[in-house]
């Protein structure tokens, strides 16, 4: 066969896998967006539910999904911002630098049921927070810390060098210059892996099963020791465990979670964007 | 040029700067030491999920027999807790969904990185990158909604919650890792190589496989790795879909009937029992043994890495 | 008078790349010292060495003293921040910091803990004006620093180090990337500048360094050639390979 012409039929090829690949996603979204739009009102996104779920609204579900994305937050920022400076901006190219690297790749790859197990084992167990939305968020914050941790340290990395020297030569200490030079300029960046492994943990459920999330709760939680209800368990929930629940309700939900969690996305990537435009390096 | 006049101004030498010891120092002190723990806290995260599993999971071995534990009958109502059936489970669905992520992973990395012009570049990697972020509860609902029924329609089964159903769901979810990890190892080969090719009179495809995906290989390869990495550890969707029979799976026939995985085991039953009992022990040891796996899958493929970085600079240099 | 006195200097970095080999060397104050030579030859690290800028860097080995006033710079007890205070340095490429012309002004000096706004604007104006920069921009401090021209930018970062009032000016090839016109402008400074400072340059040709060297020094793979006054150095060069390299044989 003529070279050029098996070019054309291997690109063709390629060209198909990759629209199938991304079809799915775009008719995922779509469908979703066409089925529970009808279900979306006023009052399904400000009561309870009612009748065994299957009448009434989700408005715990929100509130515990935005609680405990909030949660997870508090704790995995500070902590996973912390440790991409460390990483970029103290670390020596040793072996216990290699070995922090191995070890966030592992948490990485760790499976979200087996950090539900541990949140299980760690916090609502052996430290006695009870089925919580703090063990929950803790739970989610070391799950997230990864993702907040490679991207945090992928921007801090893409500050020029020259920057720190010359903040250095001016007579700045090392933290001076992160806190003056790096950090600010790192910030979009950081700002969107932070967006990026929050949504990871807003949309995840295994983690929150034994650790936080509540069946039902027909009223909000009252303070961090309260189990919470929260919309990726709830449409697990309503979709596998409820019998004769209204199909509507089902893709209501889905619709809701889907835009809490694109939403997040979509802020990401404007920030990301605008602060590459705005960029002066 | 002169500047006489302004040297003249206000000008001397002011000793107080060039002598003040930094004020800051003890506060300098303690951040620098919060940073650094918190570098670490990764280590110590790792260590104590370990440590939570082993002390949890492992009195299974004090209080089910070994041949209960490695028989193919998992029904522990009844005590038997032979963990078997989840593992063939968790691999026949994952073989499955590799053999999807992995062409559809590979392809479509392939087609970004070295074929799609630059603005449907634009629209795939965000696209994808979305993929990855989809609540996998949400694949598993319309998994059981739409897919599965029109899937055992089209294949005729008696249920559409199968390992098959799984395994495709799963592919989806392992094909942003692979696409995303791949496509930045296809980014990094050198445009030098490419134009080397294309000097000595090779098409741009001929390039793709006889060049670029081969100096590429190490890091498509740790995408795989981890893509696979991931299905493995996926729960939700696989709970959903699979059908959650703990029946061993042997052969590629049973794709077409329910299975059971390991994640999906420790999900369904851990909020139905009491803590401290011996079902209670086992589903750790199942964690404890998915961890382990994690753990092999992840050192593996930064291995992969590591060995190519080096090799790479023993090229270079 | 010697303002520094380096005695027996050696450094080796960790990858093999440039190094020094037992430099001794006086530098004189309220003077300009060049530093010139072949890339590669030592010049930049030595400067690095002066206000310590290397603890940035992988050294292997250092050995040797540098006196400053008296006191060696590179005991481990001195304090670095009040070093490179003292000892001020332009880089061979104008790196503006990400913010206003004015904060670059007045960046080292709050974080010496200055908070006093009539200081930091003295500060500010007094060294645009000793770079030859306050003309051309005192209506705009407030504008973004990246907006100014190469030529600007650099005599930016020149102020920039002379608000710290240091005593000692490093300058790293300062107008390698500046046309003559920008060149003529930052070669004049200097020279007035060094009624007050002592300025240490590695210059961007021979040319230069003969045009604004009191004092000279040529340096071949980490070791120090030849030393000592400018015009006579560049007329009648004692050694060969100095006379070599100054009239263009190789380098």
């Amino acid at each position: 066969m003529n070279r050029h012409l098996s070019q054309r039929l291997g690109f063709f090829v390629l060209t198909l896998v990759a629209l199938f690949t991304v079809t799915p996603i775009v008719a995922v979204i779509v469908y979703i967006f066409i089925q529970g739009s009808p279900a979306i009102s006023w009052e399904f996104l400000t009561v309870a539910p009612r009748s065994g779920m299957r009448e009434g609204g989700i408005l715990p579900a929100i509130i515990g999904t935005f609680y405990l994305t909030i949660g997870t937050a508090a704790f995995s920022v500070p902590l996973g911002i912390a440790a991409a400076v460390y990483l970029s901006e103290y670390a020596a190219d040793n072996r216990w630098t290699r070995l922090i690297r191995l070890a966030i790749i592992n948490l990485a790859g760790i499976p979200s049921v087996v950090y539900g197990l541990f949140g299980l084992g760690l916090f609502v167990l052996f430290l006695n927070f009870g089925t919580s939305i703090l063990s929950a968020s803790l739970t989610l914050s070391i799950m997230t810390l990864p993702v907040i941790i490679s991207t945090a340290e992928e921007a801090l990395r893409a500050v020029p060098q020259a920057f720190r020297t010359v903040s250095i030569s001016l007579g700045a200490t090392r933290w001076q210059t992160v806190r003056r030079i790096v950090l600010p300029q790192a910030l979009p960046g950081i700002l969107t892996g932070v967006i990026l492994g929050l949504e990871r943990a807003a949309g995840e459920t295994a983690p929150i099963l034994f650790t936080g999330a509540a069946f039902f709760l027909p009223r909000l939680p009252g303070s961090v020791f309260d189990a919470t209800m929260a919309l990726p368990y709830h449409l697990f929930v309503i979709s596998t465990q409820v019998p004769e629940m209204p199909i509507q309700i089902q893709y209501g939900t889905a619709l809701v979670l889907l835009v809490f969690v694109l939403g997040m996305n979509l802020i990401a990537t404007v920030i990301r964007s605008r602060a590459r435009a705005r960029r002066q390096w | 040029m002169s500047l006489n006049w302004a040297l003249s101004l206000s000008y001397s030498i002011n000793p107080d700067y060039t002598y003040m010891k930094s004020e800051l120092t003890w506060q300098e002190f303690i951040i620098t030491r919060a940073i650094k723990a918190s570098g670490y806290s990764a280590i110590v995260f790792v260590a104590l999920i370990f440590f939570f599993l082993l002390r949890e999971g492992l009195p299974t071995l004090g209080e089910v027999s070994f041949s209960n534990l490695v028989s193919t009958r998992w029904y522990p109502i009844e005590d038997y807790f032979g963990i078997v059936p989840l593992i063939t489970g968790s691999l026949i669905v994952t073989i499955g969904a590799a053999l999807v992520a992995i062409p559809f992973g590979i392809g479509t990395a392939i087609y970004i990185a070295e074929i799609a012009p630059r603005w449907m570049r634009e629209i795939l990697k965000p696209l994808v990158e979305l993929l990855g972020g989809l609540p996998s509860v949400v694949l598993g609902f319309l998994g059981i909604l739409v897919f599965s029924p029109w899937l055992r329609v089209f294949l005729d089964l008696p249920t559409g919650l199968t390992a098959l159903t799984g395994s495709l769901l799963l592919g989806g979810i392992a094909v942003p890792t692979v696409v995303s990890v791949a496509e930045d190892a296809l980014d990094t080969v050198p445009r030098s190589y490419r134009e080397g090719a294309w000097a000595l009179g090779a098409t741009k495809w001929q390039t793709i496989w006889r060049v670029t995906l081969p100096a590429a290989r190490s890091g498509v390869l740790t995408g795989v790795m981890l893509g696979v990495g991931r299905a493995i550890g996926e729960t939700m969707a696989v709970m959903m879909v699979t059908g959650n029979a703990p029946v061993l799976a042997l052969s590629l026939g049973s794709l077409f009937s329910p299975v059971r995985t390991m994640t999906a085991t420790i999900a369904a039953e851990m909020g139905e029992v009491a803590s401290g009992s011996v079902h209670y022990h086992t589903l750790f040891f199942i964690g404890l043994v998915l961890f382990l796996i994690s753990l092999a899958v992840n050192v593996a493929a930064s291995a992969v890495v590591f060995r190519s970085k080096k090799r790479a600079e023993r090229i270079l240099s | 008078m010697n303002k520094i006195v380096i005695e027996n200097l050696s450094l080796q970095y960790t990858d093999g790349t440039e190094s020094l080999r037992g430099i001794n060397m006086d530098i004189r104050e309220h003077a300009i010292t060049a530093l010139f030579g072949p890339a590669g030859g030592g010049k930049s690290t030595l400067l690095r060495c002066l206000n310590r800028l290397n603890d940035l860097t992988d050294v292997e080995e250092i050995s040797g003293r540098i006196l400053l006033d008296g006191e060696n710079v590179l005991d481990p007890q001195t304090d670095i921040i009040a070093l490179r205070r003292k000892v001020g340095m332009v880089f061979a490429r104008p790196v503006v910091l990400p913010m206003s012309i004015y904060q670059n002004l007045t960046y080292g000096l709050e974080l010496a803990g200055e908070k006093r706004r009539s200081v930091l604007y003295e500060a500010a104006e007094r060294s645009l004006k000793l770079a030859a920069l306050w003309d051309e921009v005192k209506d705009r401090l407030d504008d973004p620093a990246i907006a100014l021209s190469g030529g600007q930018q650099q005599r930016l970062c020149l102020a920039r180090s002379l608000a710290l009032q240091p005593e000692i000016i490093l300058l790293d090839e300062p107008t390698s990337g500046l046309d003559p016109i920008s060149t003529g402008k930052v070669e004049a400074a200097l020279q007035e500048l060094k009624k007050d400072y002592t300025i240490i340059l590695v210059p961007h040709s021979v040319q230069q360094a003969a045009r604004t060297a009191d004092y000279a020094a040529f340096f071949l793979q980490g070791e120090l050639v030849e030393y000592g006054d400018g015009a006579e150095l560049f007329t009648n060069p004692k050694e060969k390979r100095t006379e070599d390299y100054v009239t263009g044989r190789f380098g």
